[in-house]
């Protein structure tokens, strides 16, 4: 039994670092076949984030909104359910962090800034509800139903902001400072990048994800519901409520993402006509992190590093920035594969014969 | 205006939209019907459009004029089958969840495809404009038809109407021959099919590959007739709005036309409305999100029951029950 446990926790930490190997081993071929320099291509990123405060400040900024997507589907995850809905659900939230922000100026700091961080996560919620309730009570396969929901977010935030939130430059208005997360503090110690105290909220967000899941009865029903519908049934859960809360759960965490971006990073949300890309980019998160709390962490942190370092190969050694969106597909499709590389692996190491 | 000139403007309109969404959703349908998933449709519709901007470019230079968007969409139907294959061999021999196959086929697909324009074009984010697109005509001697020819027949594309009569060539090839019987075979129930000596794996490679020759052929289409450059925004949800309308369509061929056509019709209202009397009255917001919101009512099941394949999503396991 113990030797059993072993042989899995290997294989778990295994399949994500060979995947991350592979990707980047393929990204450095792409770019050789392209005339690139891939060691100074990849020198640049690590010198970058990791010796230049600016890059650095930018790298954490980055990850903030990239966990709390991460988290968001790695939860629907636990549950069984594939939540692609993240991009949509970040977007309502945005818009509605904001919103509430600018509505409500004047409320006191200490009212105002955790208003509009729930009311992020509420709408965000709410625009994961929907999906879950279609599939708990149509059987509606919440695949479909959160990608309709993506571009019906993408529409109606942005007439929303044309019709009742414009200021020049197609956007909303600045929100107030009493609901802003910026901070000159750490705008200073990072020489100016726009990392700001959201990332005290994933920090909480990644606790709490532990905590709803491994340390209370409502999380063990929804992993339970994850593992196998129809035992939990038959152990007399009700999975038609669980599956609704997951995903409304899930969509709070994106709707967060969605606030750390209006409130941290931007300070308005512009009339966008293509989705952001990080709730897309969370699902390579939580799938790389094998959709653990923990492993949600450093993968964000390792697609952040590459995508703000990204900027820095761009102009150092020449290869477009896209090169990175190559390689996160790419490290996808090697965790996609597991089954193969587990196979291989264990071909290689020679156990696979007995 | 009179409702008749409104019709003079929409229905070729709708038509000109329409016409991706029909390949692109056709190639969905193949694709499901052999039992694999396929969201990579954006995806495909990415590669299509990229490689027909760079295929009439190239064509175009070598002095073959008008033919360079023809023989570009065949090119990029090709190069759409050819990327497929990443999602066949993911998806069916390495067998990995379809949706995240499908997911990274997106990535990698917007990736690959700006990186290559700009290592292409010295580092510039789209292509050049091509020259010879295919232009609206009006079709000779159908456009002569009273009332019926100034509607459906002047200033459309050939492509419409062979999207339209490819969705008939599908339903046959799917309904009416061995071949059909067999993919729809793999896609409800893998096991059975397997015993009676049909292979699981050919049948759904096929599939998966003629989705992806669809799509591309879908992508590029949409480029030659309707946005002539290739860059980040062209392809904006378009393979998403093809699988909507699959699925509108309940996975049948003429069905998911007919969705396609639908959803052609709204985009074309939301661009045409405001010319429109009484329309113009209308939020454009209504049209844009009308697709996905009907889509999401009919797979609530309160207009007939949207079935997929059943044994879609799932990947087959010789001797696994």
């Amino acid at each position: 039994m113990s030797g059993l446990l072993k042989k899995v926790n290997w294989m778990t930490l295994v399949v994500p670092l060979v995947s991350v190997f592979l990707g980047l081993l393929c990204g450095a071929l792409i770019m050789l076949a392209g005339g690139y320099n891939p060691l100074l291509a990849y020198g640049s990123i690590i010198q970058s984030i990791f010796l230049q405060p600016y890059y650095a400040g930018e790298t954490i900024r980055a990850m903030i909104p990239l966990v709390l997507a991460g988290l968001a589907v790695a939860f629907a995850f636990r549950t069984g359910l594939f939540n692609i809905g993240v991009e949509g659900q970040l977007m309502a939230g945005w818009l509605a962090s904001v919103a509430c922000a600018i509505e409500l100026d004047g409320l006191p700091r200490i009212i105002l800034l955790p208003l509009s961080i729930i009311a992020g996560a509420v709408v965000g919620g709410l625009w994961g509800y929907l999906p879950g309730l279609l599939k708990a009570r149509f059987k509606v396969h919440e695949v479909i139903s959160t990608i309709m929901m993506n571009y019906i977010s993408l529409y109606a935030t942005a007439y929303i902001i044309k019709n009742f939130l414009y200021t020049e430059g197609e956007r909303t208005p600045t929100i107030p400072a009493s609901a802003s997360l910026a901070s000159n503090f750490l705008a200073n110690i990072t020489q100016g990048s726009r990392l700001h105290w959201g990332f005290i909220v994933a920090i909480i967000g990644v606790i709490l994800m532990w905590l709803i899941l491994w340390k209370t009865t409502m999380g063990y029903e929804l992993r339970s519901v994850g593992f196998s519908p129809d035992a939990s049934k038959y152990a007399g859960m009700n999975v038609g409520r669980n599956i609704i809360l997951s995903m409304a759960i899930s969509g709070a965490f994106a709707g967060l993402a969605g606030a750390m971006e209006g409130l941290g990073t931007y300070q308005y949300m512009t009339i966008n006509s293509a989705f952001t890309g990080i709730g897309f980019n969370g699902i390579a998160v939580a799938l790389l992190g094998m959709n653990t709390p923990v492993g949600v962490v450093l993968a964000a942190a390792l697609f952040a590093g590459l995508q703000t370092g990204g900027l820095t190969m761009q102009s150092v050694a020449g290869v477009p920035v896209e090169l990175i969106q190559i390689v996160i597909a790419l490290i996808i499709f090697f965790i996609g594969s597991s089954y193969v590389i587990k196979w291989a692996l264990l071909r290689f190491s020679g156990r696979g014969r007995n | 205006m009179s409702f008749y000139e409104v019709l003079t403007i929409i229905i070729p309109s709708t038509l000109l939209t329409a016409a991706p969404l029909i390949f692109t959703s056709l190639g969905g349908v193949f694709s499901e019907k052999s039992g694999v998933v396929n969201i990579g449709l954006e995806g495909l519709m990415w590669v299509g459009a990229f490689t027909g901007a760079v295929a009439t470019l190239t064509l175009e230079h070598a002095g073959m004029g008008q033919a360079s968007p023809w023989i570009a969409i065949l090119i990029a139907g090709v190069a759409g089958g050819i990327f497929s294959l990443i999602h066949a061999v993911v998806s069916i021999s390495f067998r990995a969840d379809q949706t995240v196959s499908g997911v990274a086929l997106n990535f990698l697909a917007s990736g690959l495809t700006i990186y290559l324009v700009k290592m292409i074009y010295n580092g510039q984010g789209q292509t050049p404009y091509i020259t010879n697109n295919i232009d609206k005509i009006s079709i000779p001697v159908l456009h002569n038809i009273p009332i019926i020819g100034p509607i459906f027949f002047q200033q459309v594309t050939y492509t419409s109407y062979i999207a339209i009569l490819a969705s008939f060539a599908v339903w046959y090839l799917l309904f009416k021959t061995p071949f059909g019987l067999r993919l729809r075979a793999v896609g409800e129930h893998p096991a059975a099919a397997d015993t009676l000596g049909i292979s699981v794996i050919k049948m759904r490679y096929i599939g998966v590959i003629l989705s992806g020759v669809f799509g591309g052929i879908g992508g590029a289409v949409y480029l030659v007739t309707i946005t002539s450059n290739f860059n980040i925004s062209t392809i904006a949800g378009q393979g998403f709005l093809a699988l909507a309308a699959m699925i509108f369509g309940k996975w049948h061929p003429i069905g998911a036309m007919l969705g396609s056509l639908f959803f052609g019709f709204a985009q074309a209202l939301s661009i045409t409305s405001q010319q429109i009397p009484y329309l113009d009255r209308l939020p454009s917001v209504i049209m844009l999100i009308a697709p996905y919101v009907l889509t999401l009512i009919v797979l609530t099941g309160f207009v007939g029951r949207a079935e997929a394949p059943k044994a879609d999503g799932v990947p087959y396991i010789k001797g696994q029950r």
